[in-house]
């Protein structure tokens, strides 16, 4: 049988992620997420999508594919900007932020990584698309 | 004011800012704008009540940081209370712990502030 799946896709305007977020709370209580898991689902959904809006420095839209199966959801977030180098985005630490001229924001990719089980990456110059897994525990 | 901040108010010296909705950009923006016109007015202790916050991106608390920042040049402190289990674990990722506290209730936070 064909695995469930929801597609969404929102154009580049402010807020368009908390669209993302209440279909992904359907789809945890569908799937008897805790609100826990629920939680950093929306997190990492949110980051993702900002990334793509802010990231893709394009007006096209972005898509999002919801991929419900038995142990796990897959959410993948997909652009048609102009890609990025994962390589040289650096680690954020708030020691090197606190009291010195860097930059505050740039936590986005750490936030997906830190939530979601797994996080995959993909982009070329003809856009990016992050796959993010979260394993439920039945 | 912006509808992001539902009330401020103080106790024992402390200013009290109650929000409401998603803390993105503006929402942080909001909060800062209060934080440094107490500051030039010598308030230097704040506390968070985010009751009503369970939505927040990494633009809107990194401006929290920004806020932390601006308070070690005046030996000041910020807290927060009432958060949503999601937002304490984005502000633990975030390092925001190691700077500033997450309190229970408010009477915890203004007895330790």
């Amino acid at each position: 049988m064909k695995k469930p799946s929801v597609e969404l896709k929102l154009p580049i305007l402010p807020n368009m992620e908390l669209i993302a977020t209440q279909t992904a709370e359907v789809i945890a209580r569908h799937m008897n997420l805790t609100e826990d898991q629920s939680g950093e689902i929306s997190m990492a959904l949110i980051e993702a999508c900002i990334n793509a809006f802010e990231h893709s420095k394009t007006d096209s839209n972005v898509f999002i594919h919801f991929l419900i199966e038995e142990d796990s959801l897959v959410m993948k977030v997909i652009d048609q900007g102009i890609g990025f180098d994962k390589t040289k985005v650096e680690i954020p630490k708030i020691e090197n932020k606190i009291g010195k001229d860097e930059r505050k924001r740039g936590w986005g990719l750490q936030l997906i990584q830190e939530l979601m089980d797994s996080v995959e990456f993909e982009s070329t110059s003809d856009g990016t698309t992050v796959t993010m897994k979260k394993n439920i525990k039945h | 004011m912006s509808a992001f901040i539902k009330s401020t108010k103080e106790n024992n010296q402390i200013v009290i800012i109650e929000t409401d909705g998603y803390l993105n950009n503006e929402g942080g923006e909001a909060i800062s704008a209060i934080c440094y016109e107490k500051i030039k007015g010598g308030q230097h202790k704040f506390l968070i009540n985010m009751a009503g916050t369970k939505v927040v991106n990494s633009i809107g608390v990194s401006i929290l940081i920004e806020i932390i920042e601006k308070l070690q040049e005046v030996d000041g402190k910020i807290g927060y209370y009432n958060l949503a289990p999601i937002v304490a674990k984005t502000f633990n990722i975030m390092g925001l712990t190691k700077y500033s506290t997450v309190y229970t209730t408010e009477e915890e936070a203004v007895g330790a502030l």
